[in-house]
């Protein structure tokens, strides 16, 4: 008798959020689907209780079935039958939960019987959903590929699949090979076009491929023979239907044990493109990771959340030299920054999921009719800020899940090192979330440029300027010498022009932005809700601390102090 | 062959989460304190009536309950999860009832609904654990019972066959249609609300309902008939005042009495095997076990 959803009101507080308005008007647009379908809101409050109302299902289900599942979950694992995936008992239970719930395809449209929800939800769902299961959350989670087939395939394709996909069948994006991991562009996976098929044949092995038995899957594939870089590459849907590829094994791996991780021999796999060919790396596979990668920042988020509450429920309970471990400093300094961090993580999370949210839609609303001028710049805007924004919100929130983990562990002291607590399982799930869907490193590379454009600058100072309650003012303040050291560091490293020496302390710095941007996101909490008071104290001084930290590492060293760290 | 299923469900207080004032001094129920929940076994009777749906296309589930106006909650409920509709028997005259009343309140209602099929039920509401009413229903529309249902198996040419589960394992019987099916909560549990049925029916009202709240409703209702919830009072379901309600039942309360477990009541035993025997022995005299 648990709800997920219910039982955690800061999801509610980041529900409801003043850009919510602007977010529902559009994905709505004006609610022009209200007489068309008998599900579609009639104005705005009426798709926020909507929101509110299958959120609350989504949390039931997380607490009274996915959780309690998690457990069996991890220990019994998938397993290869016949090449293809059987899941874990407790698997099928949770998934077909969720599919007769109706909560697949949360974000595509009605027409393909969608439920036409903005980011923000489906991404709030994720986020309880993983707190219930992490490794759980993958297999559903990855409904959000059909956003791909929804914005790049032709109308015939989108109304074949999508509708499959809300029906409850599941997706698969099959990128990574043996020789191409984080560098995809040596994709070597051959896609050939068969004329006497009418129909283009894949031939090749992709390898730790989530869910790679999934009904459809978009699959990166070489499709111009003799190209050997990302130019060569297209983006294909199969269907397992046609069938052609076989699951060869699933990984053995150290935490999210429920999902299963699969190596894929194609033989002679029909397939058909998605979109134009040629631009599967380029244009597709971005489009694909962004998404991806907001959902394993939601991951990281519900993960951090589960090692707070477990860390939290055990610092209560346990009691040595005659009390609660949680009245010792050194526990409760643990637990009230585990807690920040969650505050902090979850913050960037929504505001960039809005981010995402108003410039896609925008986006699709472009392909049905021209934009105003004033919504061209916005959308302008806002894709700036999502692209600034997705790969700190990943980096960030999954390095913060692992912190947490790692503190909940130790919360519980020899105990949370057996297997008997819950902790032990989500320290292993936490680890792989600052992996895959790009590394940590491999976001700061994605990041660095906003730092030395100016954009992550720009935003700083536009989040100063918003009203906070006066009793805040001290925060702020921090923040603002913060900026000023962040500034100034930035200033020494760019000024240097040498790439070796940015990209040395690009980490430093997008951290150092982060931690800003981060800080005035829990004014803005703290503003709208008292509750947050806490957090945004208790992170300001953690920021503080870690801002300083690297600007005097910035500023004690030098072009030539890199020698030091070459390898030799 | 689609199927005419009407589901009978109750709201009842939670008292599977009983909090320190859940009951009053004088030893009745303090509704007010414990949360209106759909009668869990009820849930177990829904989903078997939705699977008979999925078998069936074109098959009607129907949820019917008799409560006061907030029982539409139930209605609503059911609609999340997928039944075709409902009705809500609530009149001043039905309360007080006991089980004798509440079956023949609810046989009349059923005979107000076209050609039923099956009505499936659960086997006993939680608030009073009597398990009658169900088989009473039966008795009164001379349709035969099969109670303690876990699944029901299949349902094809006027037949019915049924898992039960009885105290000393199962039975598979077959019955012919109508019948009256009560279902016991170690069936399958019910189906989550549904996503786009939650959209669907969320302002679905009763006209009390509708009368209740402030705003105005005739427009979404004019555009969205489905939207109306049907209550029933005595009139329309032509029941004999004196048959329902307090009086209608003659189930009287006489006293009641509050069972405090004492901590002198325990006995220690060791664990060797003299003393387990000796319990076991003990324990089949007094008829606890056996």
């Amino acid at each position: 008798m648990a709800n997920y959803y219910l039982d955690n009101t800061d999801l509610k507080h980041h529900l409801t959020h003043p850009l919510m308005k602007r977010i529902v008007e559009l994905k709505e647009r004006n609610f022009e689907e209200k007489d068309k379908f008998d599900y579609a809101p009639v104005d705005f409050e009426d798709a926020m209780d909507s929101y509110d109302k299958v959120l609350e299902i989504v949390g039931e289900i997380s607490g009274d079935i996915v959780a309690p599942n998690a457990e069996d979950v991890d220990h019994e694992g998938p397993q290869v039958i016949n090449g293809h995936v059987e899941y874990a008992s407790g698997t099928k239970v949770n998934l077909d939960a969720l599919v007769k719930a109706g909560l697949m395809g949360i974000t595509l449209p009605r027409k393909y019987n969608g439920l036409n929800f903005p980011i923000v939800p489906y991404v709030m769902a994720a986020d309880i959903v993983s707190r219930a299961d992490a490794g759980f959350v993958n297999i559903w989670g990855l409904q959000d590929c059909a956003e791909t087939i929804n914005e790049f395939a032709v109308e015939e394709q989108k109304s074949r699949y999508l509708p499959r996909v809300s029906a409850g069948e599941t997706m698969a994006m099959d990128l990574t090979e043996p020789d191409a991991g984080s560098d995809l562009q040596a994709v070597m996976l051959k896609a050939s076009y068969s004329e006497k098929d009418k129909c283009w044949h894949l031939n090749g092995v992709k390898r730790f491929i989530t869910n790679g038995d999934g009904q459809i899957s978009l699959v990166l594939a070489r499709s111009e023979d003799g190209t050997r870089d990302g130019r060569g590459l297209s983006m294909f849907i199969y269907d397992r239907n046609d069938g052609g590829v076989t699951v060869r094994r699933i990984e053995n791996k150290m935490g999210i044990k429920g999902s299963p991780t699969c190596e894929l021999v194609f033989k002679n796999a029909k397939a058909e493109i998605c979109g134009d060919r040629k631009m599967g790396l380029i244009k597709y596979v971005m489009a694909l990771m962004n998404g991806a990668r907001l959902g394993i920042a939601a991951q990281s988020v519900g993960i951090s959340e589960a090692a707070y509450r477990e860390g939290l429920a055990y610092a209560k309970e346990r009691r040595q030299f005659g009390k609660a471990i949680i009245e010792f400093p050194a526990v409760y300094e643990m637990l009230a920054l585990m807690k920040a961090k969650l505050d902090a993580s979850r913050s960037l999370l929504y505001e960039t999921s809005r981010f995402v949210d108003i410039y896609k839609t925008l986006m699709h609303i472009s392909d049905e009719r021209k934009l105003e001028p004033e919504e061209r710049n916005e959308m302008k805007k806002y894709q700036r800020l999502a692209d600034a924004f997705t790969p700190i919100v990943k980096g960030i929130s999954s390095e913060f899940c692992n912190q947490n983990a790692y503190d909940s562990v130790q919360i519980h002291g020899g105990s949370g090192f057996m297997k008997d607590y819950a902790c032990e399982r989500i320290y292993r799930d936490a680890r792989i979330t600052s992996i895959y869907e790009g590394t940590t490193q491999l976001q700061i590379v994605a990041a660095i440029r906003h730092v030395t454009t100016g954009n992550y600058l720009n935003q700083i100072r536009e989040y100063e300027k918003e009203p906070i309650n006066p009793e805040l003012y001290n925060l702020r303040n921090k923040l603002t010498v913060m900026t000023d050291l962040y500034e100034k560091a930035v200033i020494k490293v760019v000024e240097t022009k040498d790439n070796e020496y940015i990209d040395f302390h690009a980490r430093r710095m997008v951290e150092m932005a982060a931690h800003i941007i981060m800080g005035y996101l829990l004014l803005n909490d703290a503003t709208r809700a008292s509750s947050f008071r806490r957090s945004a104290e208790v992170y300001t001084n953690f920021a503080q601390s870690e801002v300083r930290k690297h600007a005097q590492f910035i500023e004690t060293f030098d072009v030539e102090n890199l020698a030091d760290y070459r390898s030799y | 062959m689609s199927l005419n299923i009407i589901v009978l469900a109750k709201q009842v207080p939670d008292t599977r989460n009983v909090g320190k004032d859940a009951m009053k001094a004088d030893g009745t129920v303090n509704r007010a304190a414990l949360a209106a929940i759909f009668n869990p076994e009820d849930l177990n009777a829904l989903e078997q009536a939705l699977r008979l749906k999925d078998k069936h296309p074109g098959s009607k589930v129907t949820v019917l309950t008799m409560g006061p106006g907030r029982a539409a909650e139930i209605i609503r409920e059911g609609l999340y999860r997928g039944a075709d509709g409902g009705y809500l028997l609530t009149d001043r005259a039905f309360a007080g009832a006991d089980t004798l009343a509440t079956s023949y309140a609810l046989a009349c209602a059923i005979r107000k609904i076209e050609q039923v099929d099956i009505i499936i039920c659960g086997r006993q509401a939680i608030d009073g654990d009597t398990a009658q009413v169900g088989p009473q229903v039966a008795e009164k529309l001379g349709f035969p019972q099969i109670t303690y249902a876990e699944e029901i198996i299949e349902v094809n040419n006027g037949k019915i066959i049924v898992k039960r589960r009885l105290e000393r394992g199962i039975e598979v019987v077959e019955g012919s249609l109508p019948m009256v099916v009560t279902v016991n909560g170690t069936a399958p549990d019910c189906r989550p609300r549904n996503a786009k049925l939650i959209q669907k029916y969320k302002y679905a009202k009763t006209v009390t309902e509708k009368q209740e709240e402030s705003e105005d409703y005739t427009a979404l209702f004019d555009a969205r008939p489905y939207l109306n919830l049907t209550e029933w009072s005595v009139n329309d379901v032509d029941c004999d005042v004196k048959k329902v309600g307090l009086a209608g039942s003659p189930t009287k309360v006489k006293k009641i009495e509050n069972v405090v477990f004492q901590v002198k009541e325990s006995k220690t035993i060791s664990g060797s095997d003299f003393d387990v025997e000796e319990l076991i022995k003990e324990l089949i005299a007094n008829h606890t076990i056996g």
